[in-house]
């Protein structure tokens, strides 16, 4: 039985994403589903219904006919009791959903037999789990608008020009936690050409901040803040006086702050006190992006925009509705991705798959049994592990690996080397000795020369070595026909036999030798 | 002309050799330094005929020798495809090998060459010749046997003889044996037959070695004989107290030492294990690369997504292999690579030291294709740089994008220097089936997330992409 995606209208107030968007529903029908919109859902993204109808969709008007009519629903916003009260007994529910947060509404659901997914419970540290990972999409759309929010407020440009009017200066931007939305608003900000600066307890992302265009501010004090799953976790009292110090210096040098410091968990970490918004200067503008959770800065007030000692203070917590249809495309596409996961098999039902690790971990009441918290994953060990000890073997090879040679191989070397010279000198005629100097240096200027051949020229290399080596002719010429007249019983008539047959052998590869890498060297062009 | 006129010619020629192989540093210059090459050879060739140890009686068979061989070579040349630029050198190879033994044998009957010498001076003298053929006549067989395995006449899977260590062993005992008895030869005849025991033994040897040894060793073995080529030029000179044999012949196997020495590197493989041959017997065991199967499936692509991508991104780097050789796609590839900078994607090219069957045979079949050089780049100089790339194209290659090398110790290929596809952003294999390659290793590479596998002939495939990107 092919199932029925429902998509209803998001009803709380100021949510304007939708949780697919036309250029999806094409996919899912062509994994097999059927999908219903509720008539108007998509209308504050930008997608009309007949954008909906014309790739498949059907519309139902009225959320309850929706809900009765759906297998799956996808919800963008944590749902309502009211919706959970529509909801079919024992159908499936994909959104944000928070159940640490929201116990009753967890309580709810699983009374209704129901399966929920929640999006916000995927294990991110999977990398198969990337391309499901609706916080990080949506977080950098957020990060994006936090950037268009202040600059919106802000009264100056944020390059700095020279223009005939006179000089002005880039704005400087200060970027409080480098996750995802920091990234993003990095990213942004220094598009916009502003000096940006930013911050992150985890010292690891220093590198992804310098990527965007960024610098990285330190706090002076020893402490790593990685809290596993890619969050941040609270830190010393020592380390926050040093961060303190250094807020409240970035507070008197920026023009612009945006704060996206999050705790997984607890309450938003209070980083911009009230002296700190005094201390900067007038027309400065803060976006703090943690408002919903308490806010980063002292005299945020959640959802408004206000002015206090002449800063502009952003705390909108709907930056994703104030750019509704990008938010609405990437987690659509998040979703989908999800879907894909959960129908392998392309035929439109879906199989909760307790068995995969993304899927336990997203899968938060399954059949009216809560299933959440899941168990922590066993992450394999981290790549670098492996990858020393696989260097260990390789380098007792001693030549393997460019590291120069053990002192004690090198000895053993230059002592047969010594006693190879020293029975050479010993019994070897002067004659050969001079040859053997000849011979001795020869190779080394061979080695010289050889390590500056560029390596996309080897073959050549090889074809021209080959020419040369045709040198060898020299020594069937000098046979051929000796000047020498007291030639007594010297069997000529074979000597003049392999000479000849060693030229014709040698010419092949002088001639061909060399032209063949004429050839070759004539093609090599930028 | 007087002997000093040609000492001095051969001072020349050994300059211009040197020159020669100094111009290989960049393709600039490398043109040139062919040129000096030539000249060098010219100088010696000619101040040894007019030299004063040949007369004018031996003039015609030497034309006529040149003339035969000359135009073979030319011929060749000009006929040579670049894929099979390998089985060239291969036999070229073998014909410095058996010229050497030839020239070692007319030397050895010839009385004069040996008619002031007594004493120690007569002792290295034969130990000259000896060494001389010894070396050409393992150079010879070697090499016909590696040309019979890359022109693919001789299937290319190793041939293990059992107790082929102690064959080995067994055959050099002889050639020792049989090298005491040639120095106490009462006559050349007696002399004769010791010599003709080595060389058969030395021929077996040459065979052997080859035959045991891998397809992916080819590189190595390839630079190898070449290297071996050389040194049988420097014995000759030895025995012929010639120093511009000498010195081109150190030349030639320093060369060859010094490939070889970067293949086994590139490999991470011990010199000695290649020779003694086997790939994978010696390191892990089959059932070691039982354990890692890798986990996960394997996403296919179309021809048209394939485009879709490559039409959307960026950057993008193009892996090739010796599958490349084999579909003869490389022309394929260059329109595919200048269709796609035409639409401002940045297109460069990874090349494995021991991509392909020769050091540089990648390079040679980019450039027959008029790739420009500057955006082939080596593993070294690009590896760091997959991260930022949007789509990493391996066309044909296995082993040498293998993050088994890197991850699993276990792993026959544990430790090999591989180009890192899997951090670009997504990674295409190019592949005809999902058959392992040449060390037999699993690829875990394909089982990746981000990697798509895109099934086919090379060439029909591209092909195919190419369409899909011009509409």
């Amino acid at each position: 039985m092919v199932m029925l995606i429902g998509i209803p209208r998001e009803t709380v107030s100021g949510e304007k994403r939708v949780a697919t968007v036309p250029e999806i529903v094409e996919k899912l029908v062509k994994l097999g589903f059927k999908v219903a919109i509720e008539s108007g859902a998509g209308e504050a993204a930008n997608f009309s219904d007949d954008a909906y109808r014309a790739v498949g969709a059907e519309i139902i008007a009225g959320a309850p006919q929706l809900w009765a009519a759906s297998d799956i629903v996808f919800k963008v916003a944590v749902p309502t009791s009211a919706e959970v009260n529509l909801m079919r007994e024992g159908g499936i529910l994909i959104g944000f959903v928070w159940p640490a947060q929201n116990p009753e509404l967890m309580q709810q659901l699983a009374a209704k037999k129901a399966t929920v997914l929640a999006i916000d419970c995927l294990p991110r540290q999977l990398s198969r789990a990337q391309k499901m990972d609706a916080l990080t999409s949506q977080a950098s759309v957020a990060g994006y608008r936090a950037v268009i929010e202040a600059a919106n407020v802000f009264g100056r440009y944020f390059n700095g020009q020279i223009t005939a009017a006179g000089k002005v200066p880039p704005a400087k931007v200060f970027i409080a936690g480098a996750g995802v939305a920091g990234l993003a608003a990095i990213g942004t900000a220094a598009g916009l050409g502003a000096i940006v600066r930013a911050n992150d307890t985890r010292a690891e992302v220093a590198d992804q901040v310098k990527s965007l265009g960024g610098e990285f501010v330190k706090v002076n004090y020893e402490e790593e803040g990685s809290g596993g799953g890619g969050y941040a976790k609270v830190m010393s009292e020592g380390f926050q006086q040093a961060q303190r110090e250094m807020y409240a210096q970035q507070a008197r040098e920026s023009d612009i702050i945006i704060t996206t410091a999050l705790i997984p968990g607890k309450p938003a970490p209070r980083l911009i006190t009230a002296e700190m918004v005094q201390s900067m200067k007038p027309g400065s503008v803060i976006v703090d992006m943690a408002a919903e959770r308490g806010g980063n800065c002292e005299l945020t007030e959640p959802g408004k925009a206000v002015v206090k000692h002449g800063v502009t203070i952003v705390g909108y917590s709907d930056l994703n509705s104030r750019l509704a249809r990008q938010s609405s495309t990437l987690y659509a596409t998040n979703l989908f991705r999800l879907t894909e996961e959960l129908c392998k098999t392309k035929d439109g039902i879906i199989n909760v798959n307790m068995e995969d690790d993304a899927i336990r971990g997203l899968t938060v009441i399954k059949g009216g049994e809560v299933t959440w918290p899941a168990p922590a994953l066993k992450m394999p060990a981290p790549a670098a592990k492996p990858a020393v000890a696989a260097k260990a073997p390789a380098a007792a090879h001693g030549h393997g690996s460019g590291a120069p040679m053990s002192a004690r191989s090198l000895a053993l070397v230059f002592g047969l080397g010594g006693l190879l010279f020293l029975l050479i000198g010993a019994y070897a005629p002067a004659a050969f000795l001079g040859h053997f100097t000849v011979f001795v240096l020869a190779c080394f200027v061979g080695y010289m020369v050889v390590w500056n051949v560029t390596p996309a020229l080897h073959t050549p290399l090889m074809s021209v070595t080959n020419a040369i080596s045709s040198i060898i002719v020299i020594g069937a010429l000098v046979q051929i026909s000796p000047s020498s007249l007291f030639a007594f019983d010297r069997p000529d008539g074979w000597i003049r036999g392999l000479a000849v047959v060693a030229i014709a052998l040698t010419a092949v590869n002088m001639f061909g030798g060399f032209a063949v890498t004429r050839r070759m060297l004539s093609m090599f062009r930028k | 002309m007087s002997s000093s006129l040609v000492s001095v010619a051969y001072i020349g020629a050994i300059i211009l050799f040197i020159l020669s192989l100094g111009g290989l540093s960049n393709p600039e210059s490398s043109r040139r330094g062919n040129l000096y090459g030539m000249i060098g050879m010219l100088l010696a060739v000619l101040a040894t005929v007019f030299g004063p140890r040949v007369t004018l009686d031996g003039l015609p068979w030497i034309i006529g020798a040149l003339l035969v061989g000359g135009s073979v070579g030319l011929y060749a040349a000009r006929k040579v495809q670049m894929t099979q630029m390998p089985e060239l050198v291969a036999l070229m190879h073998s014909m410095v090998g058996l010229a050497a033994c030839l020239v070692g044998f007319a030397n050895y009957i010839d009385p004069m060459a040996a008619l002031h010498l007594s004493g120690a001076e007569k002792a290295i003298h034969e130990i000259e010749v000896y060494l001389g053929i010894l070396i050409g006549a393992v150079t010879f067989s070697g090499s016909l046997i590696a040309f019979g395995k890359l022109s693919g006449k001789i299937g290319g899977k190793p041939l293990l003889l059992p107790g082929r260590h102690w064959l080995n062993l067994l055959g050099l005992l002889v050639v020792i044996v049989s090298g005491y008895l040639f120095l106490h030869a009462e006559t050349i005849d007696a002399g004769m037959i010791t010599l003709t025991v080595m060389t058969v033994i030395a021929l077996l040897f040459g065979i052997h070695m080859v035959m045991a040894i891998g397809g992916a060793d080819m590189p190595v073995v390839v630079s190898m004989l070449n290297s071996y080529s050389g040194w049988a030029a420097a014995a000759t000179g030895f025995m012929l107290n010639n120093d511009l044999l000498i010195v081109t012949g150190a030349l030639v196997g320093s060369s060859g030492a010094i490939l070889s020495y970067i293949m086994c590197r590139a490999m991470n493989r011990n010199f000695i294990s290649v020779i003694a041959g086997g790939f994978g017997t010696g390191g892990g065991s089959p059932a070691k690369s039982g354990d890692a199967q890798p986990a996960g499936e394997v996403t296919p692509i179309s021809a048209a997504e394939t485009a879709e991508l490559l039409g959307s991104a960026k950057s993008v780097i193009i892996v090739p292999g010796y599958g490349m050789a084999v579909a003869q796609a490389q022309h394929a590839v260059n329109e595919l690579t200048q269709l796609l900078r035409e639409k401002g994607v940045s297109v460069r090219f990874g090349i494995h030291p021991v991509a392909g069957r020769m050091p540089g045979h990648m390079n040679v079949l980019l450039a027959e294709a008029k790739v420009p050089y500057d955006i082939v780049m080596e593993m070294d100089e690009i590896n760091g740089d997959f991260p930022d790339t949007d789509v990493a194209i391996v066309i044909g290659a296995n082993d040498i994008v293998n993050p088994a090398a890197q991850e699993e110790p276990g792993s026959p290929i544990a430790g090999m220097p591989v180009l890192e596809v899997w951090k670009a952003r997504t990674s295409i294999v190019m592949k005809r089936s999902m058959a392992s390659g040449y060390a037999g290793v699993e690829n875990p590479l394909f089982y990746k997330e981000n990697n798509r596998m895109l099934f086919g002939d090379a060439k029909k495939v591209i092909e195919d992409v190419i369409k899909s990107l011009q509409h």
